[in-house]
């Protein structure tokens, strides 16, 4: 299946599974799973028949809010039968609403925002130290941008020269109470990134190719830490939910679910896009 | 033990454990690469100059960046390195406590957080550099085991010890000199249990860390001059706590009376309590510590006799207690 494809897939049983445990992160799974698609379909050294090789690539979700897009990515690798989702936020489920490590595939417990990068820096060291040659992907909202933490770790990963390191800013534009502009303007990222030392790369988040090309030319430059600013659409992919604030946690009612679906099963336009 | 320990002098070389602490970890990495040593500015205070000299390569520094020191510890010891993050535990214990709790405790990643120049160590710099609260917030954390060494042998045996297990731990030292509770070296140190350093029967003198030495003076002062006798224990590991221990002491002795270098709240004392309470041990019992109040000026051993951690304040409490 191609990987367009698959985003749908995707895209369908995040809503699935959302819609059945009546909680989840909507819009920030919907704009994060292009990026999960290429990262676990053509980019990351994982295999869940050796999940724990110590020479494994590490994919840490630093907004693990949006766990169901990861959960869908995992089931989908074989990490786990898809069914297990069906018990998403319930008792006594370890499928709840932020990745731990009880699930086999999740690298971190986070959902603490501001915490994936700083371990992502000290797992990338680690590699360095030991001359071994995987690599490590953090995914980061732009909501969590302004918590200190993901600064100083910013720091220790230039000063390190981690080009082995890689975080990818999921860049939707809106957080809970507003759009991130109005709540804490982070811009200009990217100079504030390369102030910092790191290499940057924009990219269309939702453009397969294009994030295909940016994971291919890792590390942007040598001896650089890189990041990824992806321009992605919060709730992408369902008309009613793109750049809507209430879709940021927002569950669907049954006619909306089977209204998204809809559109989410339509034939693919030719070029690609949904 | 027999009875015979109980005159044996207090002498013994005093070293501070922090100093012990940085000397064991040298000896380690010297045996195993795979030994790290993290620090955010603070290889001075940790007496990690030399280590950092000699090993090069296996110590990390993350600046004045007490979030980014646990995070980056976590992650690398994810990938199997036995990490010592060592930071001034005021700050290690308070600003990244976020970071102890999820990227470490709730995460499982086996790194040993060092707190140095803990509780009042620093004296006179006040208290945005005391940590009166450590034992208190970790306590309340589920997976993480935390150790105060009162002595250069529990330091070393700590160190040695927990670098083997892959575990979270919190370990707590001092940075003024320790003399050697059991010149003997007849006791040994195993995580989790207490040691006894004196034996009696009338009270139980609890205490933890840098406040074992004056107890253990308070307990020579109560035979010698008022003819009580008391155990002193070193509860080194605050959790999980010595229960056996406790209950032992509890059916044996009168009175039980702790003494930590940290808050009346949520320490030693109100641990040994909630247990004895609620086995029904319903014991005479005090705990002594810095109380709830804007903490005294001056240097430890300044506070310290100020709050009545010390040979004469402890033996006044313990008396205090007996004739409840
Ligand atoms: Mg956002």
């Amino acid at each position: 299946m191609n990987l367009e494809l698959k985003s749908r897939e995707y895209r369908r049983k995040i809503l699935k599974y959302i819609l059945k445990a009546k909680a989840g992160h909507t819009g920030g799974s919907l704009s994060c799973i292009d990026i999960l698609n290429v990262l676990y379909n053509e980019v990351l050294n994982v295999n869940p028949a050796n999940a724990d090789a110590f020479d494994r690539d590490r994919y840490i979700q630093s907004k693990g809010h949006c766990v169901e897009a990861l959960y869908v990515v995992l089931a989908d690798k074989g990490f786990f039968p898809e069914s297990d989702l069906e018990t998403l936020c319930q008792y006594q489920s370890h499928y709840i609403g932020h990745p731990t490590r009880k699930i086999k595939g999740v690298e971190q417990n986070t959902g603490a925002l501001g915490h994936g990068l700083p371990i992502s820096a000290g797992v990338a060291l680690a590699a360095k130290m030991d001359s071994l040659s995987y690599r490590v992907f953090t995914l980061l909202g732009d909501g969590e941008l302004p918590e200190g933490s993901n600064w100083e770790a910013a720091l220790s990963a230039a000063h390190y020269k981690l080009d082995n390191l890689c975080a990818i800013v999921d860049l939707n534009g809106l957080q809970i109470t507003a759009p991130t502009t109005e709540v804490c303007n982070t811009e200009p990222l990217d100079k504030k990134f390369e102030s910092f030392g790191w290499a940057v790369r924009h990219v269309d988040g939702h453009d397969i190719e294009a994030l295909r090309a940016a994971f291919g030319a890792l590390p942007f430059e040598k001896e650089k830490p890189s990041v990824i600013i992806a321009h992605t659409v919060k709730g992408k992919g369902v008309s009613f939910m793109e750049n809507e604030l209430k879709w940021h946690h927002g569950v669907p009612t049954e006619a909306q679910y089977k209204l998204a679906m809809a559109e989410l099963e339509s034939p693919l336009a030719p070029e690609g896009g949904i | 033990m027999g009875n015979e320990m109980i005159d044996v002098p207090l002498a013994g070389t005093a070293i501070a454990n922090q100093e012990v602490f940085a000397e064991t970890l040298q000896s380690l990495a010297a045996l195993d690469k795979q030994v790290v040593v993290v620090t955010s500015d603070s290889r001075g205070s940790g007496k990690l100059v030399p280590f950092g000299k000699k090993y090069p390569a296996q110590i990390v520094e993350v600046g004045i960046a007490e979030q980014n020191l646990v995070g980056m510890a976590a992650g690398l010891a994810s990938t199997g390195k036995k990490v010592f993050a060592v930071s001034p535990a005021c700050f290690l214990t308070a600003r990244a406590l976020e970071q102890i709790k999820n990227d470490v405790a709730y995460s499982n990643n086996p790194v040993k957080l060092v707190g140095i120049s803990a509780g009042v160590s620093y004296g006179a710099l006040g208290s945005t550099h005391h940590s009166l609260h450590d034992f208190a917030v970790l306590r309340a954390i589920h997976n993480i085991t935390i150790i105060a060494p009162a002595d250069g042998f529990e330091t070393a045996q700590a160190v040695k010890q927990v670098a083997a297990l892959s575990q979270p731990f919190y370990l707590r030292f001092g940075k003024k000199p320790m003399p050697l509770l059991d010149i003997e070296d007849t006791i040994p140190f195993e995580i989790g249990k207490g040691r006894v350093v004196r034996e009696g029967d009338d009270i139980a003198l609890i205490a933890t860390g840098e406040t074992v030495y004056p107890a253990l003076q308070a307990a020579h002062k109560l035979a010698s001059e008022y003819n009580v006798e008391a155990t002193v224990i070193s509860m080194h590991t605050i959790k999980p706590l010595d229960e056996e221990l406790l209950a032992q002491v509890a059916q044996k002795c009168k009175a039980i009376l702790t003494v930590e270098e940290h808050s009346v709240y949520g320490g030693l004392g109100e641990a040994c309590a909630a247990w004895l309470l609620k086995n029904r041990y319903h014991k005479a019992f005090d705990l002594m510590g810095i109380p709830d109040e804007y903490t005294v000026t001056g240097s430890q051993t300044e506070i310290f006799n100020h709050y009545g951690i010390s040979e004469e304040g402890i033996a006044h409490r313990a008396l205090a207690l007996l004739r409840v």
